[in-house]
C-alpha cells in the first residue's frame, strides 16, 4: 500500500469528477427549467454561460495529470469528450462572452432536446468514470 | 371558376386535329394563348374575325351534318358512345379505377334516358323517384360530405337504376322534388366548380339561393321551363334545323366538333358555363331569354370576349352590328321557340368544351367531361337557376373564344387540344375513367404528370385549399388563409405519417394584419380553458349550457353566467350566439390583468445617420419631409412623444424643452461611454411641442448638409437611445446610410466584391452579437428597433439587422439609394409614410397553442422567443408575417380535429390593451395520400424558404439549395409510394394537384437573390432577401419568389369594348377582367404587347417592341417605343380607358400590399431589361436550369 502520485491523481480526479457531475446536472435542470417556462432564456444563458469554460478546463485538467502519471486508458476513455468539447466551442455561435448558449436560439426544440441529451449523456459519463476513478485508486493503492 | 375558364381555349376553329396526344402535352393551353385572342374584333383585326367566322360557320355545318343522324341526343351521348380515344386508355387513372364501376358505368346508359331528355317534363317525375334516396342534398351539405357517401350511391345505385346516367358518373344525385332536381343540376356543378375552380364562391352561393325559394316560385321555374323544354325536346334536338346552326357557331364561336354529335341535354348547356369555353355564351344566352331582354342574346365572338361580365344587360342594347347579322334567324323567331333552339344549339357545344376542359386540367388523367355529362342528362334548368348565378356571366368574357384567337392558333399551338371527330372518342370506357377522375377531381384527388404539364400555372391567382372540417364544425368559420395558413389541410395522425409524406409540418401566420369587420368585444372576464388557457373558440365543445370542452388541451370547463348573454341580440341562453364562438378571429379588450404595467404610451425616436456618406444620398431631406407631413397621422393619443438625435462621429441630442424657441442641439463626444446629457426634453410630447418638432425636421437637412465627417457611431447611438426609451418601452427608428465604424459595435467590412458570385456565400453570421444583445436587452424593456439601411455601399446588414430581428423590429434595405434618383425617392417616400402611419401594437407577446400532441418546433419572424410557445414582439405591425413549424409530441390517433390558437396580446396607440385570437380547426387524416392531396403548396413553400434561411445560416448556402431539391424530391417520391405507383424511372413525375405549383416555385427560390449562386449578388441585398423570407407575410413572400405575369392586352381590348358597348351603364361598375397568370418564361413573351410583372414592391411594365402605336398611345403617352428611356418609372397621366382601366388593375394589385407599388416600364431594347429578364425563373441561364430541365432533374431522381 504506497501513496504514490498515480493514486494522487485518482483522488484529484474523483474530487473534479464529483464537481463534473454536478456541473451536469446542474445543465440539466437548466434546460428542463426552460422547456417548462419557468425562467427566462436570457436569464438562464447567463447563467449557464459562465460555467461552460470551467467545466470543460477542469475536465481537460484531469486528464492532463492522466497523461502525467502515464494511466493510459483513462486518458483514452476522456478523449473523445474532450474531442467533443472542443468541436463544440469552437462551433459557438458568434458571442462576445465566454459560453454556449445564446438567448435567441436556445428554446428552438432541436437544441433544447440536443441540449437535454447532452446533459443526460455527460451525466452518465461522468458518473460512470467516477466509479472507475475509485477503482482506478483502489488498484494504484494496493498494487506495488 | 372564373380563373380556370381561361384556361380553357374553345377548340380552335381549325380544330380538325383528332391529335389527342397533343393535347395532353397542350396541358394548360389557355394562359398563354388567351390574351392573344382577345384583340377586339372591330378594332385591331376585323378581317381576322370574318375570317373566323366564315371557319366556324364552316365548322359547324360539318358538325350538323352529324347529328340529324342521331335523333336522340340523350342515347348518343349515353349508350352509344363512341371508343373513347387512346388517350384515355393510356391514362394513369385507369389503373386506379374499380373494375365494378367501369362495368358498371358501361352498362350505364340504357333507353330509358331518353324520356328525359325528349319529355323534360315527365323525366323530372322519374329523376325524383330514383333519386329520392339520396334525398335533397344542399350545397353546403354536398359540399362537406365525404366521397365515399356519393360514391356509393354511383356505383351501387346503378343497376337498379340505369336509366340515370347521372348515378353512373358519380354526379350528386337529383333530389326527390322535381323541383330541387334542376336545383340539383346546378349543384352538382357547384362541386365541381368547388373542387375545379376554387374561386367560384358565387356560383356555389347562387344554389342556397334558389333552393331557398319558396315552392310555389319554384313551381313556377319548373313550368317555365318545361314549355321551354317541350319543344326542343321534339325538333330540335332531334334534327336541327340546318340554317340555325352556322348562326350558333358564329355566336358561340365554341368548340366545334364534338358537339354536334353529343347533343347534350339543354340543362347541360346552362350548367356547364361554369366549366369553360363557349358555354358562357349560351349562358347568357339563356339567361337574356329569361329575362326576355333580346333574341339575340348571343354576343358577337368578339364582343363576348370584350363585355363587362356582369353587365350581360347593357351588353345586350351595345351589341355591335356584325353580331346582329349573324343571328337573324334566332331574332325573327318567335320567343318561345326561340329558347329551345338556343339552348339546344348550346348543348352541342357543350362536350367539345368539357373535354378540352378535361384536358387543360386532367392531361395526363384524362378525366374529362363525363360528370359534368350526367348533368346534361338532367332535365333542362328552370330559367331561375340562371337567374340566380349570376356569378357565370363574368365567364362568358373569359371563356369566349374570340375570333382573334383562331388568328394566332398558329403561334399558340395549346390552344387547340381539341378532337376533331366529338363521338367516337367519347367511348363506353371513357365514362369509367371519367367518373373516377371525376371523383378524385371533385375531391381533390387528381393528379398530373408534370412533364407533359410544363403550362401548369393555373390563370388567375390560386385560392388556397379549402380546409374541409368534420360535421360538427362544417358550419364553423376557419380563420381566413390569409391570416393563417397549414402546409397541409389534413393533419396527419402520427409523426411517422408525416414523414412518410415527406411534408414540412407547420404554420405560416400574419397575426396583426389590417382585417376589415373584426368583431372587438369587451367583456369582464374573457372565457379561457383553466388549464391550459385556450381562449373559447368556434370549435369548442359545448357539453351543456353550462360548460364546454376545451378543444386544446380537452378539459371540461364551467362557463361563466355572464357567456349566456349575446350582446348582438341583447337575448340570453344561446351560447352559440356569442361572437367568440361565432368568428375564429376576434379581438377582446383585455381587463386590468392582462397588464404588468398601466398600458404605455406611444413613444417614437428617430435616429439618423448623418455623416458624409448619409449626406451624399440625401434620404435625411426625404425622410424628414415625410416625417412632417405626416407627423398628425402617427398612431398616437395625448400622450405620444417623439424625440430625435443624429449621429455621426458624435452622437446629436436635440431638446424641445418648454421655453425654448427652437430646438437646442447638444453634442455628446464621448462615444465610448455614451450617457444622456440631460434627463428630460429629449422626448417631448408631440402635442405640445409639435412647432418645434416641425421646426428640428426643418433644420435637419439644412444643419449638417455640409459635414464631412466619415464616421458613424450607431452602436453608442443606440445606447443612448436605449438609455432614452428604457422607462417606457416604444419604437426606435434608425436611418443607417453607411457601415457604423466608430464607437461601440464599430464593424469591418467583409464583403469581397469579387467574390460576389461564388458557390459559398460567407459572412451571412453577423460579425459580432453587440447588435444581438443591444437587441434582446430592448426587448426586455419592450423597446423595438427598425433599421432603414440606405447604403451605398456595403453595410454589413447581416450584423446590424440584429437590431431588428431580435426585438421584433422591421428591417427596409433602399441600396445604392441616391436623391437623384427620383423613383428611389419616391419608393422611399411610399415605405416610410406606410410605415408612419400603419397600426402599431406595444408591448405585444403571441402565444402559440396546438392541441395536446402538437408542440411548436421553431418560430421564424423577428421577434425574442421567451419560452417554448411564447413570442416577445415589443413592436408588432401589420406587415409582418411568422412562421412555425410544427412538430409530434405523441400521435393524434384518437383526434378528430386540431386546432392551433394564436392569441396576440398587445397595447394599441391608443392606450388600450387587446387581445387578438386568430383559430384554425384542420381535420386529422390517417391516410396518407390525403396528406399529400391536402397539401398547400404556398404554405409550404412559405415555410421551406423560411427553413432554408435557417439552414444557410447555421450550415450553408450549397447545404440550403440541396435542401430545396431534396424536399421536391422526397415530396415526389413520397406521392409515388402514396400512390402505389410503381417504382423506378418512368417518364412520368406524377404530382397531386395540390404539389403540382411546388418544383415552380422552388425553383424560383432557387434563383431568387436569396439563394441564387452564380449570379452576381451583394451581400447586402442577399441578407436583405432573407431577411424577407423570414418576415413577409404570405401573400407578399409569393409574389417575392414568384412574381405575377400578365399580359395586359386583355385590359386594354376590355376598355376598348366596355366603351364601344358603354350605354346605360355606369363605367365604374364596370369589373375589370380576369387575366391569365402567366409563367415567368419569355416564351409568353410576344413584342406587340405590354407585359406587366408584379414583384410585390415593384412592378414593371414590359413595353414590346412592335406595340401598336395607338395602344402606347392610349397607356403611355407616347407614339412609339423608341421615345421611352431607359430608366422609365412612374406611369404618366392621361386620359384614356385604357389607361384607366390599367391604373384600376394597378390598384387591385396594390389593393392587399402595404403601401403601392412602384412602376417601373421596360421597353424591350433598354438596358433595364435584363432586370425584368433575371425574373423569368422558368428559363435557363447560364448558371441555372430552365423550368423543364429542373423537373427533369427531379424526375431522374424520383426512384
Amino acid at each position: 500500500m504506497v501513496f504514490n502520485f498515480t493514486a494522487f491523481t485518482y483522488i484529484v480526479a474523483l474530487i473534479g469528477d464529483a464537481f463534473l457531475i454536478f456541473f451536469a446536472i446542474f445543465h440539466v435542470i437548466a434546460f428542463d427549467e426552460l422547456k417548462t417556462d419557468y425562467k427566462n432564456p436570457i436569464d438562464q444563458c447567463n447563467s449557464l454561460n459562465p460555467l461552460v469554460l470551467p467545466e470543460y478546463l477542469l475536465h481537460i485538467f484531469l486528464n492532463l495529470l492522466f497523461l502525467v502519471c502515464g494511466e493510459w486508458f483513462s486518458l483514452a476513455i476522456n478523449i473523445p469528450l474532450i474531442a467533443y468539447h472542443i468541436w463544440r466551442y469552437k462551433t459557438r455561435p458568434v458571442m462576445s462572452g465566454p459560453g454556449l448558449y445564446d438567448p435567441t436560439t436556445v428554446l428552438k426544440t432541436d437544441t433544447l432536446s440536443r441540449n437535454m441529451r447532452e446533459g443526460w449523456i455527460k451525466l452518465a459519463v461522468y458518473l460512470i468514470s467516477f466509479f472507475y476513478y475509485i477503482y482506478g485508486m483502489v488498484y494504484s493503492l494496493i498494487s506495488t | 371558376m372564373s380563373a380556370y375558364n381561361q384556361n380553357f381555349v374553345p377548340p380552335a376553329a381549325g380544330t380538325a386535329n383528332g391529335n389527342q396526344g397533343s393535347s395532353l402535352v397542350n396541358g394548360l393551353p389557355g394562359a398563354v394563348p388567351h390574351h392573344q385572342q382577345q384583340p377586339p374584333p372591330s378594332a385591331v383585326a376585323p378581317a381576322s374575325a370574318q375570317q373566323y367566322l366564315q371557319q366556324k360557320a364552316q365548322q359547324q355545318q360539318q358538325q350538323f351534318q352529324q347529328p340529324p343522324a342521331q335523333p336522340y341526343p340523350g342515347i348518343s351521348s349515353n349508350s352509344s358512345l363512341p371508343p373513347p380515344p387512346l388517350q384515355f386508355n393510356s391514362n394513369i387513372a385507369n389503373k386506379f379505377l374499380p373494375p365494378s364501376s367501369t362495368s358498371a358505368n358501361n352498362g350505364g346508359p340504357p333507353p330509358s334516358t331518353l324520356p328525359q331528355h325528349l319529355r323534360p317534363p315527365t323525366a323530372n317525375g322519374p329523376t325524383s323517384l330514383t333519386n329520392g334516396s339520396n334525398g335533397a342534398p344542399s350545397a353546403n351539405s354536398s359540399r362537406t360530405a365525404s366521397p365515399g357517401l356519393i360514391g356509393a350511391p354511383q356505383l351501387g345505385g346503378l343497376p337498379p337504376m340505369p336509366h340515370n346516367p347521372q348515378f353512373a358518373h358519380g354526379a350528386p344525385l337529383p333530389t326527390a322534388v322535381p323541383q330541387q332536381s334542376q336545383s340539383v343540376a346546378s349543384l352538382t356543378s357547384n362541386m365541381h366548380q368547388m373542387n375545379l375552380h376554387r374561386t367560384n364562391g358565387p356560383s356555389a352561393n347562387s344554389q342556397p339561393q334558389q333552393q331557398q325559394l319558396p315552392p310555389q316560385q319554384q313551381q313556377k321555374q319548373q313550368q317555365q321551363q318545361l314549355p321551354l323544354a317541350n319543344p326542343m325536346a321534339g325538333p330540335v334536338m332531334g334534327s336541327k334545323p340546318p340554317n340555325l346552326n352556322p348562326s350558333t357557331s358564329r355566336v358561340i364561336g365554341g368548340p366545334p366538333t364534338v358537339g354536334g354529335v353529343q347533343p347534350a341535354p339543354v340543362l347541360a348547356a346552362g350548367q356547364r358555363i361554369m366549366y369553360g369555353g363557349a358555354p358562357g355564351s349560351n349562358e347568357q344566352q339563356s339567361q337574356n331569354q329569361q329575362n326576355n331582354n333580346l333574341q339575340r342574346a348571343a354576343p358577337p365572338p368578339g364582343a363576348g370576349t370584350a363585355w363587362p361580365p356582369s353587365l350581360p344587360k347593357a351588353a345586350v342594347p351595345g351589341i355591335p352590328p356584325p353580331m346582329q347579322t349573324q343571328q337573324p334567324q334566332a331574332q325573327s323567331a318567335p320567343f318561345a321557340q326561340q329558347q329551345p333552339q338556343n339552348t339546344a344549339q348550346s348543348a352541342p357545344f357543350a362536350p367539345p368544351q368539357q373535354y378540352q376542359y378535361g384536358q387543360a386540367y386532367q392531361q395526363p388523367l384524362h378525366q374529362p367531361p363525363l360528370p359534368q355529362q350526367q348533368q346534361q342528362h338532367q332535365p333542362p334548368p328552370p330559367t331561375g337557376m340562371f337567374g340566380a348565378q349570376p356569378s357565370s356571366t363574368p365567364l362568358q368574357y373569359q371563356s369566349q373564344p374570340p375570333p382573334p384567337s383562331m388568328q394566332s392558333q398558329g403561334q399558340h399551338p395549346y390552344a387547340q387540344p381539341q378532337p376533331t371527330s366529338g363521338p367516337p372518342q367519347l367511348g363506353a370506357p371513357v365514362p369509367l375513367n371519367v367518373a373516377q377522375q371525376g371523383f378524385s377531381r371533385l375531391w381533390g384527388q387528381d393528379t398530373i404528370d408534370l412533364m407533359q404539364n410544363r403550362h401548369i400555372l393555373s390563370p388567375a391567382t390560386l385560392p388556397a385549399p379549402k380546409v374541409v372540417l368534420h360535421n360538427q364544425f362544417h358550419e364553423s368559420i376557419n380563420c381566413s388563409p390569409s391570416i393563417m395558413r397549414c402546409t397541409v389541410t389534413k393533419i396527419p395522425e402520427t409523426n411517422s405519417l408525416l414523414q412518410k409524406s415527406r411534408l414540412p409540418l407547420g404554420i405560416v401566420i400574419h397575426p396583426f394584419r389590417d382585417v376589415n369587420n373584426l368583431p372587438v368585444i369587451q367583456c369582464i372576464n374573457i372565457v379561457r380553458c383553466r388549464l391550459c388557457r385556450t381562449y373559447i373558440n368556434p370549435f369548442v365543445y359545448f357539453v351543456d349550457s353550462k360548460m364546454w370542452k376545451c378543444n386544446l388541451c380537452y378539459r371540461v370547463n364551467e362557463l361563466p353566467e355572464d357567456f349566456q348573454f349575446d350582446p348582438a341580440t341583447k337575448t340570453y341562453g344561446d351560447v352559440t350566439r356569442r361572437p367568440e364562438v361565432r368568428s375564429s378571429t376576434i379581438e377582446f379588450i383585455a381587463p386590468s390583468e392582462y397588464m404588468l404595467r398601466p398600458p404605455q404610451p406611444a413613444m417614437y425616436l428617430f435616429l439618423f445617420d448623418v455623416s458624409i456618406i448619409a449626406q451624399q444620398s440625401g434620404y435625411l431631406e426625404a425622410a424628414c419631409s415625410v416625417l412632417n407631413r405626416h407627423l398628425d397621422e402617427m398612431p398616437g393619443d395625448a400622450r405620444t412623444q417623439v424625440g430625435f438625435i443624429c449621429y455621426d462621429s458624435f452622437v446629436h441630442f436635440y431638446s424641445m424643452a418648454e421655453g425654448l424657441n427652437q430646438p437646442h442641439e447638444m453634442t455628446l463626444l464621448d462615444i465610448d461611454d455614451p450617457f444622456l446629457p440631460r434627463p428630460d426634453s429629449l422626448l417631448v410630447n408631440l402635442k405640445e411641442c409639435k412647432e418645434l418638432v416641425r421646426d428640428l425636421l426643418k433644420l435637419l437637412p439644412k444643419r449638417f448638409a455640409h459635414t464631412h465627417d466619415p464616421g458613424s457611431a450607431l452602436g453608442a447611438a443606440l445606447q443612448v437611445a436605449f438609455k432614452l426609451m428604457q422607462s417606457s418601452g416604444g419604437r426606435i427608428t434608425v436611418f443607417q446610410a453607411c457601415l457604423p465604424n466608430k464607437g461601440p459595435g464599430a464593424l469591418e467590412p467583409r464583403e469581397d466584391p469579387n467574390n460576389r458570385s461564388a458557390k459559398d456565400v460567407a459572412h451571412l453570421n453577423p460579425a459580432t452579437d453587440f447588435y444581438k444583445r443591444f437587441a434582446l436587452e430592448c426587448s426586455g424593456y419592450q423597446i423595438a428597433c427598425d433599421l432603414f439601411l440606405m447604403n451605398q455601399q456595403y453595410s454589413d446588414m447581416a450584423t446590424i439587422s440584429g437590431i431588428s430581428k431580435h426585438s421584433g423590429g422591421c428591417v427596409h434595405h433602399f441600396p445604392l439609394y441616391q436623391k437623384t434618383k427620383q423613383h428611389m425617392v419616391d419608393s422611399f417616400r411610399m415605405c416610410f409614410k406606410r410605415y408612419l402611419t400603419r397600426k402599431i401594437g406595444f408591448e405585444a407577446v403571441m402565444r402559440i397553442r396546438c392541441t395536446r400532441g402538437l408542440q411548436v418546433h421553431t418560430f421564424h419572424g423577428n421577434f425574442f422567443v421567451r419560452s417554448t410557445d411564447l413570442l416577445s414582439l415589443p413592436n408588432v405591425n401589420p406587415d409582418a408575417g411568422y412562421g412555425m413549424q410544427i412538430s409530434y409530441e405523441e400521435s393524434l390517433t384518437d383526434v378528430k380535429t386540431i386546432c392551433f390558437q394564436a392569441a396576440l396580446l398587445y397595447t394599441n396607440s391608443e392606450g388600450e390593451r387587446r387581445i387578438r385570437v386568430h383559430t384554425v380547426c384542420l381535420p386529422v387524416t390517417s391516410s396518407l395520400p390525403e396528406v399529400m392531396h391536402s397539401a398547400d403548396t404556398e404554405a409550404i413553400i412559405g415555410l421551406l424558404s423560411k427553413m432554408a434561411v435557417d439552414r444557410s445560416i447555421a450550415s450553408n448556402l450549397s447545404d440550403a439549395r440541396d435542401a430545396f431539391i431534396n424536399a421536391t424530391i422526397d415530396v415526389f417520391n413520397a406521392f409515388k409510394i402514396a400512390q402505389n405507383l410503381p417504382s423506378g424511372q418512368s417518364g412520368q413525375l406524377i404530382a397531386p394537384r395540390s404539389l403540382a405549383l411546388m418544383p415552380l416555385y422552388i425553383l424560383g427560390l432557387l434563383k431568387h437573390p436569396a439563394f441564387r449562386v452564380g449570379t452576381s449578388t451583394r451581400l447586402d441585398d442577399r441578407v436583405y432577401a432573407m431577411d424577407c423570407m423570414k418576415t413577409l407575410p404570405l401573400d407578399q413572400l409569393m409574389k417575392f419568389v414568384y412574381p405575377e405575369l400578365y399580359k395586359i392586352d386583355g385590359l386594354i381590348y376590355h376598355a376598348r369594348n366596355s366603351n364601344a358597348s358603354t350605354t346605360e351603364e355606369d363605367d365604374e361598375e364596370d369589373p375589370l377582367p380576369e387575366l391569365p397568370r402567366l409563367q415567368l418564361s419569355a416564351e409568353h413573351l410576344d413584342s406587340r404587347s405590354i407585359f406587366l410583372m408584379d414583384c410585390g414592391q415593384l412592378i414593371m411594365l414590359y413595353v414590346g417592341l412592335n406595340v401598336p402605336p395607338d395602344v402606347l398611345e392610349a397607356v403611355l403617352g407616347i407614339s412609339s417605343t423608341a421615345e421611352l428611356g431607359d430608366y422609365v418609372y412612374g406611369l404618366p397621366h392621361i386620359v384614356s380607358a385604357e389607361y384607366d382601366i390599367l391604373q384600376r388593375f394597378l390598384l387591385r394589385l396594390n389593393y392587399d400590399k402595404p403601401y403601392s407599388a412602384l412602376v417601373q416600364i421596360i421597353r424591350d431594347t433598354s438596358t433595364a431589361k435584363g432586370q425584368f429578364i433575371e425574373r423569368l425563373t422558368d428559363d435557363r441561364s447560364e448558371s441555372s436550369l430552365s423550368y423543364y430541365e429542373f423537373l427533369q432533374h427531379i424526375r431522374a431522381q424520383v426512384k
